[in-house]
């Protein structure tokens, strides 16, 4: 694996807390080449350029908040006097978390959210349609040039499709339903171009498990980071969110893809009708890291951090008590897909518990017409409906303490799925061979498919 | 207008503190200032709220407030009335979720470095120092732009706004 360019320590400590230190750099003299980020921010600001460091208001072009954090949005927007909603075809409510209602108290939150959204005519995504951001892309709001701002972190997967897509807090929310603007401080832009193919068993997850082993959890903190290259070409759109998706865990503002026939077809767009931006050929990077994937074994993320990731080999042995399939960036169509492939004519290990929870409703219709469900549920997983569950613990697939899971989730942080629970993280392709194996399996052992 | 002065015992942590570290996700429906308080920092030190007292600062490492963008982890150490959280740096949500719930997130890499767990600190949030009583050293820190000094003087974006609002 080739690291073309390597960011120096001093880099990291300028991209580090420029949003913290507040540093003011005025817009005008000389113009200089922009980065897609830059040039997205400029066009809403109304500015003809904008720099790293420099602090701007911006309308937001479509705002969504999840079952979580909905609540205390809701309780502080009412704390404003005289609040209305700026523009309520721009908002929604998306119940992910608690999918269908797993306690009294999310049942309560979700009743109040409804009533909420009724009140101000608010559109919601019901329990069951799936993971707020998959969700919002199937619906076709993330557009390219648009600024998108979601409670949930992950958000960021959203600029696959070209728009400027970022996570923020309840209260934030609540100020963002309200004014309809938000300010943001203009990010450095980090280049990560990836190149060639590839190769069998290994799949798009692995890459994003890759740049986080390589980038560590704080080092793109406040970047925006461009990727693009052969391979970003290569993949489906789901695909490439699988990516953008696990870039927040490198901390960054922002992830963004380029605009192409696949994400205008996507969303059901023409060159001429979306506002597509691409970067000055002088524009200005903090770094360009160029990557080339061929070699590329599959990764596993040890437990504590999604940043922790090791070749498998490293892993490979580990007994294991579950195997999931879940969260915005492990449980899309082609994620079941694979893990089908391993699991077809096999049966999940006795001592395994294997879950799977599709990240939207339109997953399950897909897996349902290719026959992908039937082939899971034949070899002993266990389905769940659309939701965040297994990821963050809710109530689908806790741990008890001691007990160790390898899944397509988002995150391994301590206690993340139960206090005392071990997560790994990995592909389908590794997650599916490792319930077969009740250990922790290189997919490709166990052949087939790809 | 006086100085905003903060004073307090430090607790500190380490780097990369989540904020599944700060307040656990099946804690998250939990949302009333009382519940919040009493799981702060349940993911790494389950005794927390039960050792701390009114004004006391976290202090922690790299990158605190990693991952989730739960707003219920900074509420849940203004809940606790932890008086502010220094760190030698901030995970971009969390650093922005401290302002909006009016908690001062002041990164200070050099004094972390020296700083004991106990060591009783002032902050002089006005004038960007923080003195360490126990030791007797002072050191300086950036503030943030003027607008976000006035979200912790006025106690976060609620209250900013409305003034704002008033305009």
């Amino acid at each position: 694996m080739k690291l073309a360019l390597r960011l120096d320590d001093n880099h990291s400590s300028n991209l580090q807390g420029r949003e913290a230190r507040g540093v003011f750099i005025k817009s005008g003299g000389i113009f200089m080449g922009m980065t897609v980020t830059e040039k997205i921010i400029a066009n809403k600001a109304n500015l003809s350029q904008v720099k790293p460091g420099q602090i701007v208001q911006v309308p937001v072009d479509f705002a969504f908040f999840h079952d979580n954090n909905a609540p205390i949005a809701i309780r502080q927007f009412s704390r404003l006097p005289n609040a209305s909603v700026w523009d309520s075809s721009k908002v929604m409510f998306v119940l992910d978390h608690h999918s269908p209602s797993t306690t009294l108290r999310a049942a309560q939150h979700h009743q109040n959210i409804r009533d909420f959204a009724k009140k101000h005519n608010i559109k919601v995504s019901e329990v069951g349609r799936g993971v707020s951001h998959p969700v919002v892309a199937e619906e076709g709001y993330a557009r390219p040039g648009r600024i998108i701002l979601g409670t949930d972190s992950h958000t960021v997967g959203l600029g696959t499709f070209g728009c400027l897509a970022t996570g923020i807090g309840s209260t934030e929310m609540a100020a963002v339903l309200a004014t309809g603007s938000i300010w943001l401080q203009v990010p450095e832009t980090v280049k990560i171009w990836l190149d060639g193919k590839l190769g069998p068993h290994i799949t798009p997850k692995d890459v994003a498990l890759f740049l986080l082993k390589n980038f560590g959890p704080s080092f793109l903190n406040y970047a925006a980071v461009e990727i693009a290259g052969p391979l970003v070409d290569s993949l489906n759109v789901e695909e490439r969110m699988a990516i953008t998706i696990m870039c927040l865990e490198m901390g960054v503002k922002n992830a963004i893809m380029p605009v192409d026939e696949k994400i205008l077809n996507y969303i059901n767009g023409t060159q001429k009708t979306e506002k597509i931006f691409q970067a000055d050929k002088d524009a200005v990077y903090a770094s360009v890291v160029q990557f080339d994937v061929s070699s590329l074994e599959p990764i596993v993320a040890t437990p504590g951090l999604p940043t922790n990731g090791v070749e498998v080999n490293q892993a490979e042995g580990v007994e294991i008590n579950q195997a999931t399939l879940g969260s915005c960036s492990g449980a899309f169509l082609h994620d079941l897909e694979a893990a089908a492939e391993i699991l077809k004519g096999r049966k999940v290990h006795p001592g395994v518990r294997f879950v799977v929870v599709p990240n939207s409703s339109k997953v399950v219709e897909k897996a349902a017409r290719l026959g992908i469900i039937s082939t899971l549920v034949e070899a002993g997983a266990i389905f769940s409906s659309p939701a965040c569950g297994t990821c963050g613990g809710y109530e689908v697939g806790v741990l008890a303490p001691d007990e160790t899971c390898i899944s397509t989730t988002t995150r391994n942080m301590d206690g993340r799925m139960g206090p005392g629970g071990l997560i790994y993280l990995a592909s389908a392709r590794t997650v599916a061979a490792s319930a077969v194996m009740g250990k922790i399996t290189d997919p490709r052992k166990l052949g087939g498919g790809n | 207008m006086d100085d905003f002065i903060l004073k307090g015992r430090v607790w500190k942590f380490g780097d990369n503190i989540s904020t599944d570290h700060i307040l656990p996700s099946r804690y998250m429906t939990h949302v009333e200032p009382h519940e919040l308080a009493a799981n702060c920092m349940k993911g790494t030190d389950p005794d927390f709220f039960s050792k701390i007292h009114p004004g006391d600062i976290i202090v922690a490492g790299e990158n605190i407030g990693y991952g989730s963008s739960r707003e219920q982890a900074p509420q849940a150490i203004k809940c606790a009335q932890i008086g502010a959280v220094v760190a030698k740096s901030f995970a971009r949500i969390f650093y922005r979720n401290c302002y909006n719930v009016g908690l001062p997130a002041i990164m200070a890499p050099d004094f972390v470095l020296d700083v004991n767990q106990g060591d009783l600190i002032e902050i002089n949030y006005t004038q960007g120092g923080i003195t360490n009583l126990t030791t007797g050293k002072k050191y300086e820190f950036i503030k943030p732009p003027d607008f976000l000094v006035e979200y912790i003087e006025l106690g976060g974006l609620i209250p900013y706004l409305e003034k704002q609002l008033k305009k």
